[in-house]
């Protein structure tokens, strides 16, 4: 990760995609979401959904992992460059997390982040606040995902 | 409506739970459930990989201090709370996202977790008369009462006088 100190308001990240498999929703809502229009194709059908959909709570974990992979891979492109990363702190939330449409077994979701805000951290100075929004797009082009993420991100000592 | 000779793979209960049920002002407690350090570190290999949530050693190092659960751990064991709380027996027609979330403390190997619901506020959308939106705050709490995770969300319920969504 840049430091705080590097990032801009408007700098935008392409994180990767994810496909949702059929047996990775199911295996996720069996474990915490699981209900029927997230376990069973047929039950998915009668329901409002119309087909066998991903909890939202699998999109966030999804996310996540993108995130992290796109954190380890700008770490270790840094280290390659002679460059220090900076250290990610604990996240303490997010805001206006939206499932805008369901995520379908078989879709891929492009997931891609735009700094919006950015403050240094009042109660520990050598942490900035990042605030992000990360939205999420379909294989058709529909946005089926937004959320405002916010992370601390070390400063460069001064 | 189901087709004639269509086999029916899962029990879908009968909902008990619709939208007219829910009182605003009510506050209801389910749990708790004990989060252990696997489940943590198997959640955490396979979507939030960071130091602070897979390995002692490297989590001592951390902002957290020690190993904690992944906030999103953390979230999905909330869904799971009220899944088993109430969801399984209510007209759940899922929920349009999350207002606010804020991870408050981290959650530990050994926490037990309950999840406090209390019902905020209740509207009916008038372009679509066969559901309403419930407003929650739902908190997380450990076994020594301390608020963990706290968020606002509204969710989405079948009316029972205009039938289920089925």
């Amino acid at each position: 990760m840049k430091f705080f100190d590097d990032i801009r308001i408007g700098d935008l990240r392409e994180l990767g995609k994810h496909q949702f498999t059929a047996e990775a929703i199911k295996r996720f809502a069996a474990s915490f979401d699981p209900q029927p229009f997230h376990m069973d194709e047929e039950a998915a059908r009668r329901s409002h959904f119309g087909a066998l959909c991903a909890s939202g709570w699998h999109s966030t974990a999804a996310c996540m992992r993108l995130i992290v992979d796109y954190h380890k891979r700008l770490a270790a492109e840094m280290i390659a460059r002679g460059e220090q990363p900076a250290k990610i702190g604990p996240s303490p939330g997010f805001k206006n997390l939206k499932w805008l449409k369901p995520i379908y077994a078989g879709d891929t979701v492009a997931f891609a982040s735009e700094v919006i805000e950015l403050r240094p951290s009042g109660s520990r100075p050598q942490w900035g606040v990042v605030r992000m929004q990360t939205i999420g797009t379909n294989q058709k082009g529909e946005r089926v995902y937004e959320i405002e993420n916010i992370a601390f991100i070390e400063r460069r000592a001064a | 409506m189901l087709d004639r000779g269509t086999e029916i793979s899962i029990a879908i209960p009968m909902p008990r739970i619709y939208f007219e049920d829910f009182v605003p002002g009510a506050v209801t407690t389910y749990g708790p459930r004990t989060v252990t350090r696997e489940e943590i570190i198997a959640f955490a290999s396979e979507f939030d990989p960071q130091p602070m949530h897979l390995d002692e050693e490297a989590a001592k190092k951390t902002m957290l201090g020690g190993l904690s659960a992944s906030g999103w751990h953390s979230c999905a064991i909330m869904m799971r709370l009220l899944y088993d709380g109430f969801l399984v027996n209510a007209a759940s027609m899922g929920a349009p996202g999350i207002d606010e979330m804020k991870w408050l403390k981290p959650v530990r190997p050994g926490d037990a977790l309950s999840v406090r619901l209390t019902v905020l506020d209740k509207r009916e959308p008038k372009t679509r008369p066969e559901l309403g939106f419930v407003q929650f705050r739902c908190e997380l709490l450990n076994q020594q009462g301390e608020v963990v995770l706290d968020s606002a969300y509204p969710g989405m319920f079948a009316k029972r006088n205009r039938g289920a969504a089925e």
